[in-house]
């Protein structure tokens, strides 16, 4: 209360600018480089070339099958690709966190600075390693005499799956890394010594206090994959479409900018929504992880 | 400890690394070893070059590097004035207030980076704001990209401050912009210098918005890597991926000496 009152003198006394007049420069900037831009699109795709306003944009891309195909294509894309991370990251959060080995938590780190790296980094080294001339199709081809390789699967759904695990993977460890942190290990040795055994352990403890942060990273990683462009332009697949990549191929391959539209503001929403779920599932696993820290005092 | 048994143990470590290392430690090798290759399918590259160097360093590609090199300081820097000044205007409001900033701010990062390029390209074609073909149309993609970490960032940041000091100084007389100038910004300097590194190293490897809207004069790095892999070259694209790794790692390692300094004092 003092403190309120030693703070609102000379505030009121000195500053003639109100308080949310300090937030309009930004606003501004935001406002002409991203919100106005971004209503554009929406107004673009209810303008058909050929003048007027109308719906009819929609219905011929939302018709069509290549649209289709790109949403179930981007939705089970993203879908797998982010059970995988899922079940990866809490494979290796919970071997770094509880069976500790000399470098696990240097090597958790080092993926951290891999974040800083762009993935399309990742497609190009799976060319290398799995691509039809690349090192293990070459390997089977010297031992086996055989004109090809076994692996062509990186022109499919699956390569772009695969290069999103390994790319994802650590946005899922590390709000696991820090709920594994928090948790009281008196909870683990006393499961253990009342003789629950380590998947017994993992299933009743561990993974119950890890649901917010499972949730929490699983959801960033979905809205991630969903809007992967990357990945998915390095494997040059003709047949793996995605929303991202019908945008690009609409607007600057076929320069239909009405049908691009469209697809922007579909997959707009449809992130945007899944934003929102993550950014709620991330408030609400902040209270919790205060009371642990107040309980832990 | 989860695990008792030493052999247990033993092989949670061994499941632990044979998904670790060829998921995240092969890729970059990978790529660090085929750059100096002059094939690779077997086992081992077959020989050792540094002619795709020579090559993605010649003309082009070194130009590429110079505009990935602006473009990022650029966009992190209006990215880094936008997002802290917004940041440290949302705290003095009230929760109402600071609840749509933060939607605000935060926004960039739901909506798909190709989108963001898009709406760009349908604003900034025709005049008055004529930005398209010029670098400024690929400086802002990326500033307005960048701007929702660097806000994440430092709100977070203020979160953390410790009120007290601010106080103090406002109840021995200074002025808020003193009290800026002198307490905040200076206790807020690590988090600053960690935004700006972070948005450089997010602008140097963007492509998705980049791929949408770059003009043929302004060619960024990714661009080449895309165009070269695309050609076939996968070589001189490694090559040129391990120029954009070394980089944004050395920026990165200067920043980060500036924060241990700034944090130090």
């Amino acid at each position: 209360m003092a403190s309120a009152t030693a703070g609102a003198v000379p505030t009121g006394r000195q500053l003639s600018v109100p308080r949310w007049a300090w937030t309009l420069p930004p606003l501004a900037a935001l406002g002409l480089a991203f919100l106005y831009p971004l209503a554009l699109v929406v107004w673009q795709s209810v303008s058909p070339d050929s003048g007027g306003h109308d719906l009819s944009a929609y219905g011929q891309v939302l018709g069509s099958t290549v649209f289709r195909e790109a949403l179930l294509n981007t939705v089970v894309i993203a879908a797998s690709a982010t059970a995988g991370c899922l079940v990866l990251g809490f494979t290796l959060a919970l071997v770094i966190a509880f069976v500790p080995f000399p470098g696990g938590r240097a090597l958790s780190r080092v993926v951290d600075v891999f974040l800083a790296f762009p993935s399309f980094l990742i497609t190009l080294a799976l060319l290398f390693l799995y691509g039809t001339t690349g090192i293990v199709n070459g390997l089977w081809t010297q031992a086996t005499g055989a004109a090809n390789g076994p692996l062509d699967f990186l022109q499919t759904p699956w390569g772009v799956v695969l290069a999103e695990i390994t790319y994802f993977t650590p946005f899922v460890m590390r709000p696991l890394l820090a709920a594994f942190e928090r948790l009281d290990t008196a909870q683990i040795e006393a499961a253990s010594s009342l003789g629950a055994r380590a998947p017994r352990v993992v299933g009743r403890v561990i993974l119950p206090e890890a649901l917010p942060a499972l949730a929490a990273g699983g959801s960033l990683v979905l809205v991630m994959c969903l809007n992967e462009f990357g990945i998915v332009l390095f494997t040059g697949a003709k047949g793996v479409t995605t929303l991202p990549m019908l945008v690009y191929g609409k607007a600057i391959l076929d320069g239909d900018y009405p049908g691009a539209c469209v697809v922007a503001v579909v997959s707009v929403v449809v992130s945007v929504a899944l934003h929102t779920l993550y950014r709620a599932v991330v408030s609400r696993t902040l209270p919790a992880s205060g009371g642990t820290r107040a309980a832990a005092r | 400890m989860l695990l008792h048994g030493k052999a247990a143990r033993l092989i949670a470590q061994a499941v632990f690394l044979v998904l670790f290392l060829p998921l995240f430690a092969l890729p970059f090798l990978v790529i660090v070893v085929a750059s100096f290759a002059t094939d690779w399918n077997g086992a081992l590259p077959s020989g050792l070059t540094v002619q795709h160097y020579r090559e993605a360093l010649g003309g082009d590609a070194a130009h590429a590097l110079t505009v990935s090199l602006l473009t990022a300081v650029a966009a992190s820097l209006v990215a880094l004035l936008v997002g802290a000044w917004a940041a440290l205007a949302a705290h003095r409001l009230r929760r109402a207030g600071r609840g749509v900033m933060d939607t605000l701010f935060t926004l960039p990062v739901a909506v798909p980076s190709v989108v963001v390029g898009l709406s760009l390209l349908v604003a900034f074609s025709k005049p008055p704001l004529l930005l398209n073909g010029t670098p400024g149309i690929v400086i802002t993609a990326h500033a307005v990209l960048v701007t929702a970490f660097a806000y994440q960032s430092v709100s977070a940041a203020l979160a953390r401050l410790d009120p007290a000091c601010e106080q103090i100084a406002a109840s021995l007389g200074a002025s808020p912009a003193r009290v800026l100038w002198r307490i905040r910004i200076p206790l807020l300097l690590p988090s600053l210098t960690g935004a700006a590194g972070l948005g450089f190293a997010l602008s140097m490897g963007e492509l998705s918005a980049t791929m949408m809207l770059y003009p043929p004069s302004w060619t960024p790095l990714p661009v080449s890597i895309f165009g070269a892999t695309d050609r076939g070259s996968l070589f001189t694209g490694a090559a040129l991926a391990v120029v954009l790794m070394a980089t944004t790692l050395l920026v990165l390692l200067a920043v980060s000496r500036v924060r241990n300094r700034a944090s130090y004092r």
